[in-house]
């Protein structure tokens, strides 16, 4: 379980994040929801430790991971998976050697059983001989697959997830959500997804947040994310025409 | 100043929460192989040719009866040791190595590589960039002595060809009053113009913000700015050591 406590990041003049506090569940996919400009990404950099927050802490299993000492940071991150928005695989290295990394670098587990995991983890996430591939060889969505794989081969207790089906066709985002639920479910990891995709919501949203210009408005599930009266999420929710209809 | 104590951190940064001995082996060999091995080519197409022309111009400067043939071959070869191997060769090194070292990490920067290294828990300027200046501490100075090889030779080749000066007389010029401490001293610049370029491109390309136009900008900023270092580093250790 994560808890963010009053969560508070400005940059210069500009104050992105107010006093966000939520808990974020195990074997949950958990959303974070708004549009552009919001927040969202500044709040799960703050979460990972990429950003440092002007005030507030964040908490993994009770474990203070803001005001903690780098040994403790480090071996929480070490626990942490990430996929990012443009995947960041490692250029210079093929399919292969970019999900075995976190192997090469964080254990010393011998090589056979290194190529083991990264095989399994290449076929859970469905992608198979694609191993010496390079990233600039693959396809966007096949890179998202990469990237879930590389997050998820060290058997992280937490994944962190920034827009993951951003500048994929609509098929292939529910595949990849899909996908990071499954993974969710299956190994009981907290997920935390940062999404302005109603899809996504729709599809995966266990527990969702949505903030707005910097402050959490609402907090529930996919379920009654339609029935609230807040006119800003309603304006978010409903803003196509297919929402529009369902509603 | 502000920037220069920015930088003192970076380079501070990189040896605290370091990785295994085997990791940073393996990543210091293969930018072995990317600074030196992949920067032979042009150190031996530049050196070869400017040992063949300061041969030529030397000898068109040393025209008096009273000066033996054989000094053409002494100046070319401290000219050589002494300054242009070291120091013209980092200019060529920082334009080659430094934009490629400040491009390769302004891109990983932009493209959020950087950011996947720190959230596995990595340290990852120690882990992009110490092997990087590692390597360029290695493998300059070898390349200084190559280049200063190839450029007396290429000097040897031109007095040969155009009859400038018998093969003879260049042969006991680059021998006569030979002092070592020069071999020293250019490699004392070596190792201070390698880590310069190294760490000033590796800067300026860690902390790039933006997209690819700011990446080429770095990439800019790292050769001008290794370029001045060098000079002024250059101007330093010639009045300390020789001053």
């Amino acid at each position: 379980m994560i808890e963010i406590q009053n969560i508070e990041k400005s940059f210069k003049e500009k104050h992105v994040l107010n006093g966000i506090d939520a808990t974020f569940e195990s074997g949950k996919t958990n959303l974070i929801i708004g549009s552009s400009g919001t927040g969202k990404s500044v709040l799960l950099k703050c979460m990972v430790g990429l950003v440092q927050p002007d005030e507030g802490v964040v908490l993994y299993n009770g474990r203070n991971f803001t005001t903690g000492n780098k040994e403790l940071q480090t071996e929480i991150r070490r626990e942490i998976g990430m996929l990012f928005q443009g995947s960041a695989l490692f250029d210079s290295k093929n399919v292969e050697k970019n999900i075995m990394f976190p192997l090469d670098v964080l254990s010393d587990m011998p090589e056979d059983e290194k190529m083991d995991r990264v095989n399994f983890c290449l076929q859970r996430v469905g992608l198979e001989n694609v191993n010496k591939l390079m990233p600039s060889e693959i396809s966007g969505g096949m890179k998202k697959r990469v990237g879930i794989a590389r997050a998820i081969v060290n058997k992280p207790n937490y994944l962190f997830c920034d827009e993951p089906n951003s500048g994929l066709d609509p098929q292939t985002s529910i595949t990849i959500d899909d996908l990071i639920a499954e993974i969710t479910e299956e190994y009981g990891i907290t997920t935390v997804i940062v999404t302005h995709d109603m899809n996504s919501v729709i599809e995966i949203g266990q527990k969702v947040i949505f903030l707005y210009k910097g402050d959490k408005l609402w907090e529930g599930s996919k379920e009654n994310i339609t029935k609230s009266d807040i006119k800003e999420l309603n304006d978010f929710v409903f803003a196509n025409r297919m929402m529009k209809l369902i509603k | 100043m502000r920037s220069l104590g920015k930088f003192l951190i970076f380079i501070s940064s990189l040896f605290v929460r370091r990785e295994s001995f085997s990791t940073y082996f393996k990543l210091t060999i293969d930018e072995c192989i990317k600074v030196g091995y992949n920067s032979i080519l042009i150190v031996a197409i530049v050196s070869t040719f400017m040992g063949a022309v300061t041969t030529i111009q030397t000898a068109f400067n040393l025209v008096s009866p009273f000066i033996p043939d054989y000094v053409i071959a002494l100046v070319v070869r401290d000219m050589t040791i002494l300054e242009l191997s070291p120091t013209i060769i980092a200019i060529v090194y920082a334009g080659k190595v430094g934009s490629n070292i400040a491009g390769e990490l302004g891109t990983m920067r932009i493209t959020e590589q950087v950011d996947a290294l720190e959230v596995m828990g990595i340290n990852a300027s120690s882990y992009l960039v110490l092997p990087k200046i590692i390597a360029s501490v290695l493998m300059y100075p070898a390349l200084v002595i190559f280049s200063a090889f190839l450029s007396i030779y290429g000097g040897y080749l031109t007095s040969v060809m155009t009859g400038l000066i018998s093969g003879y007389d260049y042969i006991y010029g680059i021998r006569a009053e030979f002092i070592e401490f020069n071999i020293f001293f250019a490699l004392i610049k070596a190792f201070v113009f390698a880590f310069l370029v190294a760490a000033i491109s590796a800067y300026k390309g860690f902390f790039t913000k933006g997209g690819a136009l700011e990446v080429g900008q770095a990439s800019t900023a790292a050769v001008t700015n290794s370029c001045i270092a060098i000079l002024f580093a250059d101007y330093l250790l010639a009045q300390l050591l020789l001053g």
